[in-house]
């Protein structure tokens, strides 16, 4: 509530100091714009800037980072009754704490009264430390609106440069959305690194990349069945190259082919209809694909393959008809079929743009020396689109490798070593959602696996995306 | 050649064996060429007949969702059955039971378990509702009110004829006994067959029967509008930037490229971020739709930076100069003439990146989304659930009942996007110009 009258009062400061500012310019010329360098609101924003924006990032960075600080003031002086509380329930008592002082709903958790007496006493010191944050934070606040204030105002007169002054504000702020990018990058690539740190300490990377064994349920007894714990995820990698051959199979040749004919073959009306459709296969959601799979896919292909199966007992082929009987709802071949068709149009459009940009005279060329359509296209076009065409096809695999609901909601959760696409398999993405989507503590290597899984995720797919852009830029130069 | 004993053929000869090998070889070319285009036709075909069954199977099997049974009950509020001290611990659920059962003819015996059967059928809803009344007016205790609503889900599944009385009793949920009653109530008119408004009305729930989109529609809004306060500025001035101000050199090659990789990084490693860096580093509550906002804003912001750009870049650059020309600052150039024209082209691709944001549910379920929340969120820093994370959520739900909801919350998504989409596609039509 006082944060927002603050930010109110602030804002008010920054429109009394703009028609201020705009005034003493004006006044300094005269009352005539004509004699002054800029135009009499720049005069006016550069004082409003340098009051308001100093002030409203510190109680930004003091919102952001102020519960933080109040946290590690709290936890500096610790009552000895709190010695006998392991780490899980001191983290929970500091949290009540600041709860409490906040008035916020505090945990489930239910203290001794001698707890309750340190649990309050705390709440008070936080209180104490909430309010010495707001008011310290509000005091600099006023600081940097006077120091502001000074800075600027005085200097006003009709020959300030304003306008060069307010646009190098303008300057920097666009500077810093663009910096946003970078940053996101960079935090990415930190949060995933330092999380994997810590789950490499308990792991060797070698054994994480190499080890044949996956099954992270860490053990809540040190003698409880399987709870050492395997985290080798080479049969997540063959699962999800598994997953993503599939998805090509169906998506390379109905993408390219349809790319073809709708540059090559189609008239501009027929485009006008097919290319709009094929496109809406591009924006249904992945998880409207992934209910598809399961629901409707899924079950058609077991009971096709399970009559299939019907057909083959008591024959030669007995043993596989046994095989074809018990086939599940969940495997390799639905989740990679589905995920084929969400890929089509990913391909099309790509290698669309890429066969229309082989330049007409390739194809003049070649309809002069009497080539029919089909052989200009096999013999000239494609040619000179192959390495386009291999690049968006490394972009449709990084996209097939990413993918993530189809496979959650259709491949299913057992780590196997096969390339038998009837099997039920796992992938990286799956294995990162059930990771994360439990109720666990953050810090057992079982969480922090998902973290080294999404690093080896996101740098396969990093060298992927690297690769087929940059053939397919080359490619693109070399007809420009 | 000449030492050899060639058979003396003339020119005209030669010509004619030639004519005729590539009249016999037409015929093939010509095959190969409409087997060539066929394939195209199929690729197409197969294409659009799988986008025919998606969206067919989807409404086929939402449909049902937009029906629903409901009934309606006179209840004696029998003042020796309800503890005026403890009105929350009566059983009115019984109490509708037993109202029923008279409805029916039947008696009940002395174990109860007909009354437990017809509660089987009913709404639990049914019991709340009393509850209110008597909460809201105790003068109601000994006369009899009138409470409706719908029938459970596995009753309702029934008079949708996905449960079969054909399939053996042991097989189904409703036994033959239960049967015959939804039977009867039906024929003497007391089940009423009407459109679910419940269904937008009503947020997620444990009951099939009583579960609506209205909770995950409101998150949704709400994740959407912190995205689009966070991607659509700072993806327009980025871009700005980056077409406009920008020196070339390495370090604006280098947020090139690194905006092109951000376009294609897996959507899932926006979760992990928002996982490591929102919640863990930085303390944003998590399931929030402001979190989830903010993960969706950095996955939709190469999108927008990318539309941006090759908006500006259609501007030609007359326009820049004679701003320029006429005494304008580089910025004023920017900001009063170019940026406003290529306004069309920015609103276009920041529509289409938001709509992408909209469907995307892998990042959300890493930053917590997946937990039940009964209800609309009040606040940007409450727990939230939004559709695609709904649509989830039913679709692992084991009760038959929420596979239909499932499908009808995909239609209710699928709507939303398309009336996105139709507004990208309108702003283009309507404002975009041809230089």
């Amino acid at each position: 509530m006082l944060t927002w009258i603050v930010i109110l009062i602030l804002a008010a400061l920054s429109v009394v100091t703009f028609l201020m500012g705009r005034r003493k310019a004006l006044a300094s010329a005269g009352g005539s714009p004509a004699k002054m360098h800029s135009l009499p609101g720049y005069y006016g924003t550069y004082v409003a800037l340098w009051v308001g924006v100093p002030a409203a990032l510190l109680l930004f960075v003091s919102i952001l980072f102020g519960g933080r600080l109040e946290h590690s003031l709290l936890i500096t002086n610790q009552p000895p009754i709190l010695h006998q509380l392991s780490v899980e329930q001191k983290e929970l008592f500091f949290q009540d704490a600041q709860a409490l002082a906040e008035g916020r709903q505090t945990s489930e958790a239910v203290y001794e009264p001698d707890m309750k007496v340190a649990l309050d006493a705390k709440a008070n010191e936080a209180k104490g430390y909430v309010t010495a944050i707001k008011q310290g934070t509000f005091a600099l606040m006023a600081v940097l609106v006077f120091a502001g204030f000074l800075w600027t105002f005085p200097r006003l007169n009709k020959d300030f440069r304003a306008r060069n002054r307010v646009e190098g504000w303008v300057d920097g702020l666009l500077m810093a959305c663009s910096i946003v990018a970078v940053i996101t990058t960079l935090g990415i690539i930190l949060s995933l690194v330092w999380e994997s740190l810590r789950f490499f300490n308990s792991v060797s990377p070698a054994e994480f990349l190499l080890g044949t064994h996956w099954s992270p349920q860490i053990g809540m007894r040190d003698d409880q069945v399987g709870s050492s714990g395997g985290f080798g995820a080479l049969p997540l990698f063959a699962g999800t190259f598994l997953v993503m051959m599939i998805a090509m199979c169906v998506a390379g040749p109905v993408g390219l082919f349809s790319a073809i004919y709708l540059s090559e073959y189609a008239g501009p009306k027929a485009r006008a209809v097919f290319k709009p459709l094929l496109e809406i296969l591009a924006g249904v959601p992945t998880v409207v694909y992934g209910f598809f799979a399961a629901l409707t896919v899924g079950p058609i292909f077991r009971q096709g393959f399970n009559s299939l199966g019907g057909l083959f007992l008591g024959g030669p082929l007995n043993e596989l008809g046994l095989y074809l009987g018990q086939v599940q709802n969940q495997m390799a071949l639905v989740a990679g079929v589905v995920m084929g068709i969400m890929l089509i149009p990913f391909v099309s459009s790509l290698s669309d743009d890429i066969i229309n940009s082989v330049p007409q005279a390739l194809r003049d060329g070649s309809y002069a020396m009497g080539a029919t359509k089909s052989e200009t296209v096999k013999r000239v076009v494609l040619p000179a689109a192959l390495p386009g065409i291999a690049g968006a096809f490394l972009l449709a695999i990084s996209r097939a490798i990413g993918e993530t609901m189809i496979v959650t909601m259709a491949a299913g959760l057992q780590a196997k070593m096969t390339l038998n696409p009837l099997e039920t398999v796992t992938t990286v993405t799956v294995q990162i959602v059930t990771l994360l989507t439990g109720d666990q503590e953050f810090d057992s290597p079982k969480t922090l696996a998902a973290f080294g899984l999404g690093l080896t995720l996101f740098a396969v797919t990093l060298v992927l995306n690297i690769v087929a852009l940059r053939i397919v830029q080359k490619y693109r130069e070399q007809y420009d | 050649m000449t030492d050899l004993p060639i058979t003396t053929t003339t020119a005209s000869d030669r010509a004619r064996d030639i004519r005729a090998a590539v009249e016999s070889r037409l015929k093939i070319r010509h095959a190969s060429e409409r087997r060539f285009r066929l394939y195209g036709q199929l690729a197409i075909a197969i294409a659009l007949s799988f986008l025919v069954v998606l969206l067919g199977r989807i409404v086929t099997q939402g449909a049902s969702t937009f029906v629903v049974h409901s009934i309606s009950v006179q209840v004696p509020l029998d003042p020796a059955r309800i503890d005026r001290t403890a009105l929350e611990g009566v059983n009115y659920d019984l109490m509708v039971a037993d109202a029923i059962l008279a409805k029916l003819g039947e008696k009940d015996d002395d174990f109860g378990t007909k009354s437990e059967a017809v509660k089987d059928l009913m709404s639990p809803d049914f019991g709340f509702q009393l509850l209110n009344m008597i909460k809201a007016d105790p003068d109601l205790i000994g006369k009899t009110v009138t409470v409706s609503g719908p029938l459970r889900a596995n009753a309702d599944l029934y008079f949708k004829g996905e449960i079969k009385r054909s399939s053996p009793e042991e097989e189904r949920t409703l036994s033959n006994q239960q049967l015959d009653w939804l039977d009867a109530l039906k024929s003497s008119g007391a089940v009423k067959t009407g459109f679910n408004f419940g269904f937008f009305t009503k947020s997620d729930s444990t009951e099939p029967e009583q579960a609506g989109v209205l909770g995950a529609v409101v998150g949704s809004a709400m994740m959407l509008l912190v995205t689009a306060f966070l991607a659509v500025p700072i993806g327009v001035m980025a871009a700005v930037y980056l077409e406009e101000f920008a020196p070339k050199n390495s370090w604006t090659d280098v947020i090139e490229v690194n905006i092109n990789n951000l376009a294609a990084v897996p959507s899932i490693v926006y979760g992990l971020l928002g996982l490591g860096l929102f919640i863990n580093a930085l303390g944003v509550p998590r399931s929030s739709p402001l979190l989830g906002g903010l993960v969706l804003a950095l996955m939709a912001l190469p999108t927008v930076i990318i539309a941006t750009r090759s908006s500006l870049k259609s501007i030609p650059p007359s326009i820049r100069e004679a701003a320029l020309g006429v005494g304008a600052s580089r910025t004023q150039a920017v900001f009063h003439h170019v940026l406003p024209l290529a306004m069309p082209g920015v609103m276009t691709g920041s529509i289409l990146a938001l709509a992408h944001a909209l469907g995307e549910t892998a990042p959300l379920l890493m930053i917590g989304m997946v937990s039940f929340v009964p209800g609309v969120p009040h606040g940007f820093d409450q727990a939230a659930t939004v559709l695609p994370v709904q649509v989830y959520i039913w679709e692992n739900a084991s009760e038959r009942a929420f596979h239909e909801r499932t499908a009808a919350a995909i239609m209710v998504l699928l709507v939303f996007m398309i009336l996105m989409n139709a507004v990208a596609m309108v702003v283009r039509r309507r404002f975009e110009r041809r230089w």
